[in-house]
C-alpha cells in the first residue's frame, strides 16, 4: 500500500523541514548571517545539496536558498478517498527532507563542533562514537574501492537489531560480502554501533563499519558519500541531478535497512534515498513497494526477517557477491571428473562387486528434514586401513514446494558426476551398482565420506534450487543398514521403471516440446509424450517435466495436448496449436503414432529412421550407428538429410530407440508388426524386448522373422526370407492405402 | 366456402422510438431518453431506429463524386469469386472509389482538427502581438520547450555568452512560425522531427512527410476529384500524408499552443455525467472543441461580480459543465464537470436545467436548436464558421480581441435566462468522480518526482511484465451502437488484462462517467500487475490525457516511451494498439489513420468504410503493417475487440524478448563497468 506510505512520509517530510526552518531561525538569532557553514575537510559544501542543485554552501545566510527550495519540493497533503498521483510526490518529499537532514546536520556541526570525530575511527573510551560526514580524503580512499570492486555497495543500516547478538550476525553477513555498513539512527533507545560496541566489536572505516551517528539525519551522510563519489569518480558536474541519481542507481550498489519501527521521517528518508535507486528493506510490516523502476528491482520490501535481512538485501539490489565455495577438504569442479582412481593409489572402496554401495533419493515433507544435515552412519573412512573395503548407503532425502517424487531418479543420476567431481575420488555406476574409490592422496587431505554429503548438499542447491529447498543426506557404512537401504532402493527401482514403462499417453494432459535441436532444424519441434520418447533418445517424458520445472523458459515447455482430433494416429488440436506457432507456420499438425500420414518431423538427430518398405508390405528401421546400405535405398546419413530440417515427410520418421518396443510404436500403421528389418546391432539391442512383444502379440519367433543385412539389403534380397518366415507384415492390410 | 376479407384499418403509424436500455448503458441518459419520450421530443436515440444507414454508403463503395452519379458497387453477400469487375461509368473501380471517400473522410477530419489548430495559433499570435489583454503566455516552459522544435532559438550569444532569449521575442518568433505551418511554400512539416528517428526515416522513405498542413488537404480534394488519381494505393498515400499533417501538425500545434495559452495540464479531480448540472445554480454548459472561447468563460464565471450577480437573479451561483471535447479541455486545465457525451447533447437540454448551451465547433447536432426550443435554453452559436438555420438560435460571434467582453455577454445571457425556466428541471443523480488532468509532463513527473521523473519507470514496468502495454483508446459515439458500451467493454477488458489506457474524446467522458477514471478502480477492474502500478504511482489505470487533438498527446508520450529506452526504437516496437469502439466523425478517420502510420495497430468499433472494397480494405489492415509498422483493423464486438489488441501487445512482446518471466540480473563489477558510459 504504496499511498500509506506516500502519506506517511510526506507527512515526515512537512515536519522534517519545518523543524530544519525552526533550527535554521534560531541559528540566525545566535550567530551571524555570515557564520562559516559545512562539514569538514570537503571541496563539495554541503555535498547532497551541492551535487543535486549546483547550490554552494559556505555561510549561514547561504542555507536559506535550498531550505526554500526543500520547501517548495514538498507536495501537497495525500488525501484519503480519490487521490491524486502520489509517487513523483512522495519522492519528492523525500528529497527535500533529504536537504532538510542535511541542513540539520550542518547546524549541529556549527552548534556542536565536537559532536562527531573526524576520523576513520571513533574513539571509544573518550564517548566519541560518531563520526559524521566523512572528509574527502576517507572518500577518494574508500570511493577507489567502490569503483574497483573492492567494495561491491553499502548498506545503509538505520536503527537497532531486536538484540546485540543479531546485530553483530548481520553485520558479520555482510562484512563477508566486503560490503561496507553505514550505520546511522537509534531504535528503542540503542542503535546497531552501540549494540556492535556493546560486544565489543571493532568499528570504524577500516572494518567498514561506519557510525554516521546517532539521528536519521545522519543516514544523509550515506547520500553525500554516494553523491561525491559520482562527481569525483563519475565526473558528472554538480547540478547534473539527473546523472548523478543515475550513476548511483547503475553504479552504486546501496541500499536500506531500517531496523525498528519506521516512521515519518524514518518514511521519508526511505523515499528520499529511492530518488537514488536505493531500496529499503525493513524487518517490521510496513506497507511495500514492488513494481520496479527508480529502483532496478523492488522499492520497499517489508517483513524481511533479520536473519535473511543480507541475502533478501542484495537480491532487492541486484547485486551479485561471491557465494564462498564448497567447504571440503579436496578440490572439487568438473577438471576432476575423469580422473581415475588407480590400484597403486587406491585407498579403500565401496562397491564394485566386492560390496553393496547403493544410491537413492526420495522425496521428504517440508518439515521431515533440515536442511545442510549430513548424517554419518557407521565408520568412517579414517577408521580403514589401505586396501579395505566398506558398504556403502548414499541416502538422500530431498524436499521443496516445487519436488515431485518423479524428479528423484533425475537427481540421483546426478551423483556420479557430482561425486566425481571431487578430486581424488572416483565414482562409477549407480543405483544399486554403484562403486566409489578413494584414494590415498584423498586420505591425506581429510577426506571423510561426509564430504560426499556436503558436495550433494550444495551442488542440488546450486543447479536444482528451483525445484528443491531442502536436501539432506544420510550416509551409512554399516552392513546392515545399507542392505535396508539396498532393499528398499530396489523396490523404488521397480516402482519406477514400472511407472514410465506403464505410463500412457492417454495418463497426462500435457505432453512436452523439446526445441534443443532448433538451432540447426528451425522447424523442428520434437513433442515428447510418454509414449513417446525424444527421438534423439536422451530425453523421456519425466525428463523434460522436470526440465521445464527447472528452468521454466528453457528448451521443453508444456504443451496442453488438448482435444483429441484423431486416437489411433495420435494427434491432438493442442499440440497441433504449439506445433504450428513453434514452427513459425511452417508444420500445422502431425500425428505422434504414424509414419505414413502426417508424420512427426525429424530434426537429424534421431536415434533411428524407420522407412516404408512398400513391396515388404512393412517397414524398416535403421539407427545411426549403422553406416552401411539398407532395403529402402538409403543409407542413415542419406536418409538424416531427406527427413531433417523440421519437415514432415510421409513414409519415413524419426524415433528412438526405445520407441521401438513402446506400444504405440506407429500404431496408425499397424504397429510393430510391420517390422520387416533392422540392423543386427540394433535388433540384438533390444532382443529381449521384441520377444516380449512377440510372445505378448502372439506371433511367436517374431524376433527371427525380422530381417537384417545379413539377410540382405534391398527388397528384393528379404521378401523371400519374409515370405519364408511367415512374417505377419505380409498379410497385413496393405500400408498405403 | 368463400371468405370475407375483412377490411384492415389503416391507421397512421406511431414513430418507432428507441429502447431506451438499449440505446445506452448510461443510467442518467436512460431517465433523459424517457423524459424525452414522454415529453414527445426526439432525439438522436429515436430517429437511430427510425433511419437505417444505406448499405452501399456504409461499405464505402458509394460515389458521388460526379453527377453522373451516384454510382453504386454494392459488393455481392458471398463476395466476388474471380475477377472483381465492378465499375463507375467512369470506370472507377471499388478499391479507386473506397479509397477516395476514405481519404476524402481524412481529408475532413484532417480540416477539422487542424483548422481548431489555427485558430489557437492566431489567437496565440495576437496574445504574442500583445494585441489583446484576455490572453497571455500562460506556460513559459511549455513555450521553451516547442519553440526549438519550430526553429525559434531560445537562448542568443552576446558578447561570447549564451543567455537566455527574452520571452516575448521567442513567443512572437513562435507564433509566426507556427502559422507559417499551415501554409509555407516549401520545406516539410517540422514536427514530423519530433517522431522517433526511425519513424521519420520511414515516413522519408515512404515519401509522406506532409508539406504544409493545408496543401495536404487540398491535395486530397484534387486528387479525388473525378478523373485525378485512380490508383487506391497512391491515393492513400496522400491520405498518410494528410492524416500526419493532422496528428503531427495541426492537433500537435493546437495542443501545444493551448497549453502555452492556458497552461499544461496537472493532474486534478473533478465530476462527469449530467447530476452535475445543479437545480439552484445557474446552468451553463458549453459544447464543442475549441477552448479559445471556454476559457474565457471559464475566466467569466468566476468573477465575483458575474457570481454576485447571478445570486442577484436567485441562484446559488453558476455551474458551467462541458459536453465533447470543449468538456475535456476546461476540464484538463480547471476542472469544470463534463456533462456528457456527444450523444448526450440533447439530454443536457432535456434536463430543463440548461440556461444557456454555448457551441462553437463540431460535433454539434443540429437537432439540440430544436430541442432547445421545447425548453427556456438559449442555444448560442459563436463561431463564423458555425451558425444554425433555426431562429431561435442566437448568434454572438466571438472574437479574441473582445474575449472577455464577448464571454460576459454570453455568461450574462444565461444568468438572465435563470428565471425564465418553465418545465420542471429533472436532473440525473448520477454523476461519478474522475481525477484527469494528465499529459505528457505530468505522466513523467509523477514516474520519479522531479529528480528522476522519467519514462523509463513505466518501461520498466512494462519490461517485468507487471503491464502488459499501452492501449490508446479514443472517439466518438455512434448512435448505431449501444451508447458507450463499447467504449467501457473494451476499456475494461484492456485493464484488467493488465494493459494502461491512455484516453480522450467521449471515451474519456464515457470512462469518467463509468467511475474508471479513479484510482480505486484499479483494484477493482485490473489485473494484479497493473492494479499494483497503479496503486505505486496513485494513478488511475485509464489516464485521461485530453481531448481529439490531444492524441498528439498520445503520439509525443509514446515517443517519450521509445526515447526512454528498452523498447526498440520506434513507436511501432512498443507493445501498443489504438482503439476507436465508438467512431463516427471523420476526425476519428483522421486520428485512426495517423495512428496507423505512426506504427500503431489500431481497431475501431462499428463499422470501415472499405468493406465493399476488399483488396483495399486488406491494403489498409495488412500491407500497411510492411509499410508503416501499424495497421488498421475492424472489430464490433468489444470483447474481441480488446483481444485483438491484446493479441498485438503480445505480438510485440514477443518481437521484444520480453514475453517471458525476466530473470533477476545479479551484477558483480565487472557487469557493472561493462555498462556504457
Amino acid at each position: 500500500m504504496s499511498k500509506l506510505i506516500a502519506f506517511a512520509a510526506i507527512q515526515g517530510g512537512y515536519k522534517v523541514v519545518s523543524a530544519t526552518e525552526g533550527l535554521y531561525r534560531k541559528a540566525l538569532d545566535t550567530y551571524n548571517a555570515d557564520t562559516k557553514i559545512g562539514f569538514p575537510n570537503t571541496a563539495y559544501y554541503l555535498p547532497v545539496i551541492y551535487s543535486l542543485t549546483g547550490m554552494k554552501v559556505e555561510t549561514l545566510e547561504d542555507l536559506k536558498k535550498p531550505l526554500e527550495f526543500a520547501r517548495g519540493l514538498l507536495p501537497p497533503h495525500i488525501k484519503g478517498k480519490h487521490h491524486l498521483p502520489y509517487l513523483g510526490p512522495l519522492l519528492d518529499a523525500g528529497m527535500a527532507a533529504v536537504f532538510a537532514y542535511e541542513i540539520m546536520e550542518a547546524l549541529r556541526i556549527l552548534d556542536q563542533p565536537d559532536f562527531y570525530i573526524p576520523e576513520e575511527d571513533p574513539d571509544i573510551e573518550a564517548g566519541k562514537i560518531w563520526v559524521g560526514p566523512a572528509d574527502d580524503t576517507i572518500l577518494r580512499k574508500r570511493g577507489v574501492e567502490f569503483v574497483d570492486g573492492s567494495a561491491p555497495g553499502f548498506a545503509a543500516v538505520v536503527g537497532a537489531a531486536p538484540t546485540a547478538e543479531i546485530a553483530k550476525d548481520i553485520i558479520e553477513d555482510y562484512q563477508k560480502r566486503s560490503l561496507y555498513m553505514f550505520c546511522a539512527a537509534r531504535h528503542n533507545g540503542t542503535s546497531v554501533i552501540e549494540q556492535l560496541i556493546s560486544l565489543g566489536v571493532q568499528i570504524g572505516w577500516n572494518t567498514r563499519i561506519v557510525p554516521f551517528g546517532p539521528d536519521i539525519s545522519s543516514a544523509v551522510f550515506a547520500l553525500g558519500f554516494a553523491n561525491r563519489a559520482a562527481m569525483a569518480f563519475g565526473g558528472v558536474q554538480p547540478g547534473d541531478h539527473k546523472k548523478i541519481l543515475l550513476y548511483n542507481k547503475d553504479r552504486i550498489f546501496a541500499f536500506v535497512n531500517a531496523l525498528g519501527d519506521v516512521g515519518t521521517e524514518w518514511g521519508v528518508a526511505a523515499a528520499g534515498c529511492v530518488n537514488w535507486g536505493f531500496p529499503t528493506l525493513a524487518d517490521s510490516d510496513i506497507p511495500e513497494i514492488l513494481p520496479t523502476g527508480i529502483c532496478t528491482y523492488e522499492h520497499v520490501v517489508a517483513n524481511v526477517p533479520v536473519d535473511e535481512i543480507c541475502q533478501r538485501s542484495v537480491e532487492v539490489r541486484g547485486l551479485k557477491t561471491i557465494v564462498s565455495d564448497i567447504d571440503i577438504p579436496c578440490a572439487f569442479g568438473p577438471a576432476y571428473e575423469g580422473e581415475r582412481v588407480r590400484g597403486a593409489d587406491l585407498h579403500c572402496q565401496a562397491g564394485g562387486g566386492k560390496t553393496q554401495c547403493t544410491e537413492l533419493v526420495k522425496m521428504a515433507e517440508m518439515n521431515e528434514i533440515e536442511d545442510g544435515k549430513v548424517i554419518l552412519d557407521g565408520p568412517d573412512v579414517t577408521d580403514l586401513k589401505k586396501g579395505d573395503t566398506f558398504p556403502l548407503g548414499i541416502y538422500v532425502q530431498v524436499a521443496g514446494r516445487e519436488f515431485q517424487p518423479d524428479f528423484e531418479p533425475i537427481l540421483e543420476r546426478q551423483t556420479h558426476h557430482l561425486v566425481n567431481y571431487i578430486q581424488s575420488i572416483m565414482h562409477i555406476g549407480q543405483r544399486d551398482i554403484a562403486w566409489v574409490r578413494i584414494s590415498d592422496a584423498a586420505i591425506e587431505k581429510g577426506f571423510s565420506i561426509k564430504d560426499i554429503g556436503v558436495v550433494l548438499h550444495a551442488k542440488y542447491h546450486q543447479d536444482f534450487g528451483k525445484i528443491l529447498d531442502k536436501v539432506q543426506v544420510t550416509l551409512m557404512t554399516n552392513k546392515e543398514d545399507v542392505d535396508k537401504l539396498t532393499a528398499r532402493a530396489r523396490a523404488e527401482y521397480k516402482t519406477r521403471d514400472e511407472r514410465v514403462e506403464k505410463m500412457t499417453d492417454e495418463d497426462v494432459e500435457v505432453f512436452y516440446s523439446c526445441t534443443l535441436c532448433q538451432s540447426f532444424a528451425p522447424n523442428h519441434v520434437c513433442s515428447v509424450s510418454p509414449e513417446r520418447t525424444g527421438l534423439c533418445g536422451a530425453y523421456n517424458w519425466m525428463d523434460c517435466k522436470a526440465s521445464y520445472e527447472i528452468n521454466p523458459t528453457g528448451p521443453n515447455q508444456p504443451i496442453e495436448k488438448g482435444e483429441c482430433i484423431d486416437p489411433v494416429l495420435g494427434q491432438w488440436k493442442g499440440v497441433n496449436d504449439f506445433v504450428y506457432k513453434a514452427s513459425r507456420g511452417a508444420v500445422t499438425h502431425y500425428n505422434f503414432y504414424s509414419m505414413v500420414i502426417d508424420p512427426m518431423t525429424t530434426c537429424g538427430c534421431c536415434e533411428c529412421i524407420a522407412a516404408m518398405l512398400p513391396s515388404c508390405n512393412g517397414v524398416m528401421t535403421v539407427n545411426r550407428d549403422y553406416a552401411g546400405e539398407t532395403p529402402c535405398g538409403m543409407k542413415f546419413t542419406t536418409l538424416a538429410g531427406v527427413m531433417g530440417g523440421g519437415a514432415s515427410s510421409p513414409g519415413f520418421v524419426g524415433h528412438s530407440k526405445f520407441n521401438i518396443t513402446q506400444k504405440k510404436f506407429i500404431k496408425g500403421d499397424g504397429g510393430l508388426h510391420r517390422m520387416v528389418w533392422m540392423p543386427k546391432i540394433l535388433k540384438e539391442e533390444i532382443k529381449e524386448r521384441i520377444e516380449r512383444y512377440g510372445e505378448e502379440n502372439g506371433i511367436p519367433g517374431f524376433y527371427d522373422m525380422i530381417a537384417d543385412e545379413t539377410v540382405g539389403i534391398t527388397e528384393e534380397e528379404i521378401l523371400p526370407y519374409l515370405q519364408e518366415k511367415g512374417h505377419p507384415a505380409l498379410s497385413m492390410p496393405p500400408i498405403i492405402g | 366456402m368463400a371468405e370475407i376479407k375483412k377490411p384492415v384499418a389503416k391507421k397512421a403509424a406511431a414513430p418507432k422510438l428507441a429502447d431506451p436500455i438499449a440505446a445506452t448503458i448510461d443510467p442518467a441518459s436512460q431517465e433523459m431518453i424517457v423524459r424525452a419520450q414522454k415529453m414527445g421530443i426526439d432525439t438522436v436515440f429515436d430517429r437511430a431506429v427510425q433511419m437505417k444507414p444505406c448499405n452501399i454508403g456504409v461499405q464505402g463503395i458509394c460515389c458521388k463524386n460526379c453527377s453522373m452519379g451516384p454510382c453504386r458497387l454494392p459488393l455481392p453477400k458471398g463476395g466476388i469469386e474471380g475477377k472483381d469487375t465492378r465499375k463507375g461509368l467512369c470506370g472507377a473501380t471499388a478499391n479507386t472509389i473506397a479509397a477516395r471517400n476514405f481519404i476524402r473522410m481524412i481529408a475532413g477530419g484532417a480540416s477539422a482538427h487542424s483548422d481548431h489548430g489555427r485558430c489557437v495559433a492566431e489567437v496565440f499570435l495576437s496574445a504574442a502581438r500583445k494585441e489583446t489583454d484576455a490572453y497571455k503566455v500562460k506556460d513559459i516552459n511549455k513555450l521553451l520547450q516547442i519553440a526549438p522544435a519550430l526553429g525559434v532559438a531560445i537562448t542568443v550569444e552576446e558578447d561570447g555568452e549564451i543567455k537566455d532569449r527574452d520571452i516575448d521575442e521567442i513567443a512572437l518568433e513562435t507564433a509566426e512560425a507556427a502559422m507559417n505551418e499551415w501554409g509555407k511554400p516549401e520545406g516539410e512539416l517540422l514536427f514530423a522531427k519530433r517522431a522517433p528517428e526511425a519513424l521519420y526515416e520511414k515516413w522519408k522513405k515512404n515519401g509522406v512527410i506532409p508539406r504544409n498542413i493545408d496543401r495536404e488537404i487540398v491535395e486530397i480534394m484534387h486528387r479525388t476529384h473525378i478523373g485525378v488519381d485512380m490508383d487506391y494505393k497512391n491515393l492513400m498515400k496522400q491520405g498518410t500524408r494528410a492524416a500526419i499533417a493532422d496528428g503531427w501538425g495541426g492537433s500537435m500545434l493546437a495542443t501545444d499552443l493551448q497549453d502555452v495559452l492556458f497552461g499544461t495540464p496537472y493532474p486534478l479531480q473533478s465530476e462527469a455525467n449530467l447530476g452535475v448540472m445543479k437545480e439552484d445554480h445557474v446552468n451553463i454548459v458549453v459544447h464543442g472543441h475549441e477552448p479559445v472561447l471556454s476559457e474565457m468563460i471559464v475566466a467569466v464565471c468566476q468573477r465575483p461580480e458575474i457570481i454576485e450577480y447571478a445570486k442577484s437573479k436567485g441562484a446559488k451561483g453558476i455551474q458551467l459543465s462541458g459536453i465533447c471535447c470543449t468538456a475535456n479541455e476546461i476540464l484538463q486545465r480547471h476542472g469544470i464537470p463534463s456533462a456528457t457525451t456527444f450523444l448526450g447533447q440533447e439530454l443536457a437540454i432535456i434536463t430543463g436545467a440548461c440556461d444557456a448551451m454555448v457551441v462553437d465547433i463540431q460535433c454539434i447536432m443540429q437537432n439540440i436548436a430544436n430541442v432547445a426550443e421545447c425548453f427556456h435554453t438559449k442555444l448560442i452559436t459563436t463561431h463564423p464558421i458555425a451558425k444554425m438555420e433555426q431562429d431561435s438560435v442566437i448568434h454572438i460571434e466571438f472574437d479574441e480581441h473582445h474575449a472577455l467582453e464577448d464571454a460576459e455577454k454570453i455568461v450574462r445571457m444565461g444568468i438572465d435566462n435563470f428565471q425564465n425556466r418553465s418545465t420542471e428541471v429533472m436532473i440525473p443523480q448520477q454523476k461519478a468522480t474522475q481525477i484527469a488532468g494528465f499529459g505528457v509532463e505530468s505522466i513523467q513527473y509523477h514516474l520519479g518526482g522531479t529528480f528522476r521523473g522519467t519514462y523509463y519507470t513505466l518501461n520498466d514496468n512494462i519490461i517485468n511484465g507487471r503491464i502488459r502495454g499501452i492501449a490508446g483508446v479514443v472517439g466518438c459515439n455512434n448512435a448505431r451502437t449501444r451508447h458507450n458500451q463499447a467504449h467501457i467493454e473494451v476499456v475494461k477488458e484492456l485493464i484488467k488484462n493488465d494493459v494502461i489506457v491512455l484516453t480522450t474524446g467521449c471515451n474519456a467522458i464515457a470512462c469518467a462517467m463509468e467511475g474508471l477514471l479513479t484510482p480505486e478502480s484499479a483494484s477493482v477492474h485490473c489485473g494484479p500487475g497493473l492494479a499494483e502500478v497503479c496503486e505505486t504511482v496513485g494513478i488511475p489505470p485509464v489516464l485521461h490525457l485530453g481531448s481529439c487533438v490531444d492524441n498528439s498527446r498520445i503520439l509525443l508520450a509514446a515517443t517519450e516511451v521509445v526515447k526512454a529506452g528498452g523498447l526498440g526504437k520506434d513507436i511501432c516496437d512498443i507493445p501498443v494498439a489504438g482503439s476507436a469502439p465508438e467512431w463516427m466523425s471523420e476526425k476519428a478517420i483522421s486520428i485512426g489513420h495517423y495512428f496507423v502510420v505512426s506504427g500503431v495497430y489500431t481497431v475501431f468499433g462499428v463499422t470501415l468504410p472499405t468493406s465493399g472494397a476488399p483488396v483495399f480494405h486488406n491494403h489498409i489492415c495488412k500491407e500497411y503493417e510492411k509499410l508503416y509498422g501499424g495497421m488498421w483493423d475492424i472489430e464490433p464486438d468489444p470483447i474481441k475487440h480488446a483481444q485483438l489488441m491484446i493479441a498485438h501487445i503480445d505480438k510485440k512482446r514477443k518481437e521484444l524478448g520480453i514475453d517471458r518471466a525476466r530473470e533477476r540480473v545479479l551484477m558483480d563489477m565487472a557487469d557493472r563497468q561493462a555498462l556504457e558510459g
